[in-house]
């Protein structure tokens, strides 16, 4: 039981990296109908601006203050990127065929891979701890404190996604283009300004898993986005690709799974799982768990 | 009968120029090895660029994970080579030398090409049943995950790589081959099944709503594609003599995605020109090694925004040049959401 317990706290550790990241996927899939890959690879540079930021911040040694500025940082500008990405490749050709929108997205991967090949070096960097840290048995059950970390600092940023889009009148516009894009912009919302803001929110969520995943597997690489993108992505599906509720479960789940394969079965399976569940989402509920059926038309 | 002829033609011309190529036509006259080595490569480039268009070009369904297909074809086909051969080359002992290797050859191909298929069929029918773009995600981490399993099978070497191999492949059964899969794409485009291909490219639900059973199609047309990967994993590995896993990882993928969007999704002659000028412009940028791939990410960005159909577009060769006017269907994917 004990066991179990710890395994499912450091699957819901892992799990809420996935479900930040998905929830980038899910949001630019909502406006946008496009799996961003270079969704995984923003977030590789959201951990490598994290880990520059707090070698130039860490005088003084781990403060609570600096990490807080660190993920600031990094969310920052990481949101710059993602929107620059969505400007300079995907607007000239959003209305184009959904497979050119498709080969660029799997380009701007490429490009982002191999520039940050060239600029970080191949070879992975070690992300230096950000806050002290301590360790602590609840019934059996070890917990440290970057587990810790992870799970509410993922949670509060949901909440704060949450809000923004239920609440806000950009997170209503938001729903509007992603219910319809053409509708709203006959409402007259801006939905060149709309697309920015998702591409911007999505990327400092994806920055925010890049600081945290740092803190948590301190080994960075500039093609650890790949793995962690593809996984996320996954969790969006399962959870119903567009829905936000649905990335954020899909995550958690995806996540939890793959610790407890690891765990109980072999760390063989652990790149294997994923996809074996997206399988079988495709083949049982295309939706997704919380997704509507989107029907096609000519 | 001109069919044969033409076909007697192509591989009495491909054993001419192997010959003049190996040295052993015209004692002198000889290439360079490292020429004849990139030529050989383009042929197999040739063979994977043109067998992927006929999934991602012709019938638009987007896969990348055709590496996966080669790396079961190079290491089934070398795996056979390496374990049976010998037995297999007693049996046909009567036969002269370039025969019985011949025959080793063919057979470790066909059982690459089998398994390839196999492995296609199994990841093409969940997966075609859905949209394109899901395609895309499930056949790469479907290629990752082919690489991971063979990495940790210990018979064929793991993570040290399979060496040992036989060099049964050369220049002509590369481009044998690169031929066959060039006929092997054209007679089934410009067949009724084909039309029913294109059909499902430019657009699916009209496609079914005229009767089309579109999985089933989809599915022929990804197996045949894998089976051919196969072939060219088969003789990617007789031709270089040891295969490691990292050869077939998703940036192969990627590589031959970029030789046919280059060319143009939907011409075999555009495919054929993406493989030479994709293997040309690396082996020219040999120098400026750790650049080439931001060169070639950056061509494929600035190639979508700026011609979306690649080069040659759904043309082949020969239209490209004589017809300036477009092709009835327009534009590769203008229609379609």
């Amino acid at each position: 039981m004990t066991t179990f317990l710890q395994q499912l706290v450091n699957g819901l550790s892992l799990g809420s990296i996935y479900a930040l990241i998905a929830l980038g996927y899910t949001m630019v899939y909502g406006v946008l109908r496009l799996i961003n890959f270079a969704h995984g690879d923003v977030y590789m540079v959201g951990a490598y601006v994290g880990y520059f930021l707090s070698r130039r911040l860490q005088g003084g040694g781990p403060s609570l203050v600096s990490a807080l500025l660190v993920m600031l940082g990094s969310m920052i500008a990481c949101a710059l990127l993602g929107i620059l990405i969505e400007r300079l490749a995907y607007r000239p050709v959003r209305r184009e065929a959904r497979l050119t929108l498709l080969i660029t997205a799997i380009g701007v991967s490429l490009f982002i891979e191999n520039v940050a090949q060239l600029v970080f070096g191949a070879d992975p960097k070690f992300f230096p701890s950000l806050a002290p840290r301590a360790d602590f048995i609840v019934a059996g059950v070890r917990l440290t404190s970057e587990q810790i970390t992870v799970i509410v600092v993922s949670f509060l940023l949901m909440l704060l996604l949450r809000f923004f889009i239920m609440k806000t009148r950009t997170g209503k516009a938001m729903r509007a283009v992603s219910f319809s894009l053409d509708a709203a912009r006959l409402m007259g919302i801006s939905t060149d300004w709309i697309i920015s803001v998702t591409f911007a929110l999505g990327s400092a969520l994806a920055a925010a898993a890049g600081v945290l995943i740092g803190m948590q597997i301190p080994k960075i690489d500039p093609l650890m986005g790949i793995m962690y993108g593809l996984k996320a992505f996954v969790a969006a599906v399962l959870g119903g690709i567009g829905s936000i509720p649905g990335a954020v479960l899909g995550g958690l789940l995806i996540g939890t799974s793959e610790v407890m394969v690891v765990g109980y079965l072999s760390s063989t399976y652990r790149e294997a799982i994923a996809f074996g569940i997206l399988i079988l989402v495709l083949i049982l509920r295309p939706q997704g768990l919380l997704g509507r059926v989107q029907k096609e038309k000519v | 009968m001109k069919g044969l002829l033409a076909a007697g033609a192509v591989i009495a011309m491909l054993l001419l120029v192997n010959g003049l190529l190996s040295g052993g036509l015209l004692p002198g006259v000889s290439m360079s090895p490292y020429i004849l080595q990139v030529l050989c490569l383009a042929g197999i480039n040739i063979t994977l660029a043109v067998s992927l268009n006929l999934i991602n070009g012709f019938t638009g369904q987007f896969s990348i994970g055709h590496a996966g297909f080669m790396a079961i074809g190079a290491y089934s086909g070398a795996y056979f080579t390496v374990t049976f051969g010998d037995r297999l080359r007693s049996i046909f002992a009567l036969l002269p030398e370039f025969g019985r290797e011949s025959v080793v050859l063919l057979v470790a191909l066909s059982i690459g090409a089998v398994l390839a298929a196999i492995a296609g069929f199994f990841v093409g029918v969940p997966s075609l049943r859905l949209r394109g773009d899901y395609l895309a995600i499930v056949t790469l981490g479907f290629g990752e995950i082919i690489r991971v399993f063979i990495l940790n099978i210990d018979a064929v070497g793991g993570a040290r790589g399979y060496g040992g191999i036989p060099k049964l492949a050369n220049f002509f059964w590369i481009y044998f081959f690169a031929a066959a899969t060039i006929l092997v794409v054209y007679r089934i485009v410009h067949s009724s099944f084909g039309r029913t291909l294109v059909a499902i490219r430019e657009d699916e639900i009209a496609a079914e709503a005229m009767g089309v059973h579109t999985t089933r199609a989809k599915v022929i047309s990804f197996v045949v594609s894998s089976a051919m990967a196969g072939v060219a994993g088969g003789l990617f590995a007789h031709y270089l003599m040891y295969v490691h896993t990292n050869s077939f990882s998703f940036l192969r993928s990627f590589e031959i995605i970029i030789m046919i969007v280059i060319g143009g999704l939907g011409s075999i002659s555009g495919s054929v020109l993406g493989a030479v000028l994709f293997i040309s412009l690396t082996e020219g940028l040999r120098e400026f090694a750790q650049y080439r791939m931001v060169l070639f990410s950056l061509m494929l960005i600035v190639l979508m925004i700026v011609r979306p159909q690649g080069i040659l577009g759904h043309k082949e060769f020969v239209t490209f040049l004589t017809k300036r006017r477009r092709p009835i269907g327009g534009a590769p994917g203008t229609t379609g959401t």
